[in-house]
């Protein structure tokens, strides 16, 4: 990855963010000393509240566990009302029952089971993005209990097995391979 | 509208361009006074009709409007707004949809900020500059935070750059074509002053560890919408914006801070930025998984195909603004391209539903990621025609046929949808958005 030519002349300091086998940053040596430096130290107690997103890989996921089981209770007091019973949407998107539409050229209806490659996905928008009126208020438990139940009626677990930390990042979704990412130059 | 053919075509020498009536480029640029005096209608006024022009009150007294603090456009233009709408608070899903900018309605390539195209995921929050933060960490040297005061003792540099919502001109790809206009297929597009500091000058201060590669963007809406970028586009252009068209960005817009990756998908454009996290790959978010990634008609999406490829649509005419009888017209446009550097390189306009083609004259800046103007003249025979155009960037790439667009990417619908956009012209001079 060698596209960090600059093609505009646009940067007020000659600063260069080169990315590659390594990420270094070069500067003029003559700019180093007068380059402004407003940022404050950030804590890690002031990062942890902000810091809620969980990569596909288990990253960031916090402590806590859950089943589909423990999650049908979650999902009627919180999600039903807009989504529907078993996630066969309202008026919010369905979430759930047109598996095997996977991959079809046509009617691509857009549930966690056929559009969400990665598991990690659903307890991430889930505990950042919903219940859409009071977002960021389920727990962790109750986040992964919804994400068990999200995932037992999309047919992807079973009604009693446990989503957490280690688990969640190994659940494999059934689109997961009709995804691919766009190789940038 | 630019209603200017009133079948006064005295010109007849004008040269072809191509079928059904272009004329040539070269019109516009050379014989200015006479096409001037051609479109405008003027050698209709019947001399008999003559009198003395009229001395109107406002020649007589000095009034004073438009004096307010903030001004407002005249109370002639109060037609000028934007269309779509919010889900209603109370609705489930409130805080949701769009507000389109009224491209026929406006000239140049600089979107007047309120009536910049919004797309909202969850509503528009409340910011109080003083209270938000601007938190960097994750795989650096030094996590930092910043308020507001703090980036604004940053060089800033500023851009002229289109903003494009990833779902805009979705509806082509409904079966039929749908009976609407511009501003409803195709006005979520817009081009701004953006002002702000690049974010690369951020990451060296917090220092990059080598195994950074990507960054997720993080807002402070009430969904936090999420996005991963690629390090290598953070290096070349991408800014916290923190004014547009030089006053602060407006609340719909990110207030009081947004991410602004020029030439990149709208949602990728993190408004309310309030986080950025240096991460080793993406971290897989709702927004480009489950949406706006782009998929084929072999039914794999592909994610992270995040630049624009060129595109281009006719302003004017279009189907909110009919032809008035046969005669000569100005069709005008607007082009861009996310491409490479983002160079617009040539715009052609078709007459007769792409079977022939003429370049049309440039009437802006070219600048990179930004907007371009383009105008062509056009001798409307009083006959059905399809007036369609077609951007190609500086990378070569041209604007591509409905046809292919689905061949492509199956007939559901999509994300960056940039086929050849066309208007129907019927024999009363109206318009209509249909395929050709």
């Amino acid at each position: 990855m060698s596209m960090l030519k600059n093609p505009e002349p646009r940067a007020p300091v000659r600063c260069r963010l080169i990315v590659g086998a390594t990420v270094v940053v070069a500067c003029g040596a003559s700019y180093a000393q007068e380059k402004p430096h407003f940022g404050q130290p950030a804590t890690s107690e002031e990062i942890s509240a902000w810091d809620i997103t969980a990569e596909p890989d288990g990253e960031g996921l916090p402590p806590g566990s859950g089943t589909a089981r423990q999650g049908a209770a979650v999902y009627a007091a919180q999600c039903r009302s807009c989504h529907g019973e078993k996630g066969a949407g309202g008026p919010a998107t369905r979430l759930a029952g047109v598996q095997g539409t996977i991959g079809a050229k046509t009617a691509r209806v857009r549930t966690i089971g056929t559009f969400w490659p990665y598991a990690t996905t659903i307890f991430n928008y889930v505990f950042t993005a919903m219940p859409f009126q009071n977002t960021k208020s389920l727990t962790h438990e109750e986040t992964y209990a919804v994400t068990a139940y999200l995932l037992y009626l999309n047919g992807v677990i079973g009604e009693d097995d446990v989503m957490n930390a280690d688990t969640l990042p190994k659940v494999k979704m059934p689109n997961h391979d009709y995804f691919v990412q766009h190789v940038t130059e | 509208m630019q209603a200017v053919g009133n079948g006064n075509d005295a010109r007849a020498d004008l040269e072809l361009a191509a079928g059904n009536g272009l004329l040539h480029r070269r019109a516009l640029l050379a014989s200015g006074a006479g096409i001037a005096a051609a479109l405008s209608g003027y050698t209709l006024r019947e001399p008999a009709q003559a009198a003395p022009l009229p001395v109107e009150p406002w020649m007589r007294e000095p009034t004073a409007v438009g004096l307010e603090p903030y001004g407002a456009p005249s109370r002639y233009e109060s037609k000028v707004v934007r269309g779509g709408r919010n889900e209603p608070a109370g609705s489930p899903t409130s805080g949701t949809g769009s507000i389109r900018t009224p491209l026929h309605l406006l000239n140049g390539t600089i979107t007047p900020n309120g009536l910049h195209h919004v797309r909202l995921h969850s509503g528009v929050p409340d910011i109080d500059p003083d209270r938000h933060r601007l938190l960097l960490h994750g795989l650096v040297d030094r996590p930092l935070v910043y308020t507001l005061d703090a980036l604004a003792k940053y060089p800033m540099e500023s851009h002229p750059y289109f903003l494009e919502c990833t779902g805009n001109s979705i509806e082509l790809y409904a079966k039929e074509p749908l009976k609407a206009g511009v501003e409803r297929l195709h006005g979520q597009i817009s081009c701004a002053e953006w002002t702000g500091v690049r974010l690369a000058t951020l990451l060296e201060e917090a220092g990059v560890k080598a195994e950074a590669k990507w960054i997720l963007a993080e807002g402070a809406d009430a969904a936090g919408m999420a996005r991963s970028v690629p390090l290598a586009k953070i290096a070349d252009d991408a800014l916290i914006a923190l004014y547009q068209n030089g006053e602060r960005l407006r609340p719909s817009n990110g207030y009081p801070m947004r991410l602004f990756l020029p030439g990149y998908q709208g949602t990728a454009n993190i408004k309310y930025l309030r986080r950025i996290k240096l991460i080793k790959g993406p971290a897989q978010t709702r927004d480009e998984t489950a949406r706006y990634a782009i998929t084929g008609a072999d039914g794999i999406t592909t994610e992270f195909y995040l630049q624009f490829d060129a595109k281009s649509v006719i302003t004017q005419p279009a189907p909110e603004l009919a032809l008035r009888g046969p005669g000569l017209y100005k069709i005008s446009g607007l082009a861009w391209s996310g491409r490479g550097r983002g160079i617009i390189k040539r715009v052609e306009v078709s007459a007769d539903a792409g079977r022939s083609w003429a370049e049309a004259m440039i009437a802006s800046p070219v600048m990179p990621k930004a907007l371009v103007r383009f105008e062509m003249l056009w001798r409307w025979d009083g006959q059905p025609a399809v007036l369609q155009s077609r951007a190609t960037d500086e990378t070569g790439y041209t604007q591509w046929t409905r046809d292919q667009m689905l061949a492509a990417r199956g007939p559901a619908g999509n994300y960056m949808t940039n086929c050849i956009i066309s208007w129907a012209v019927n024999e009363k001079g109206e318009l209509s958005n249909v395929y050709a």
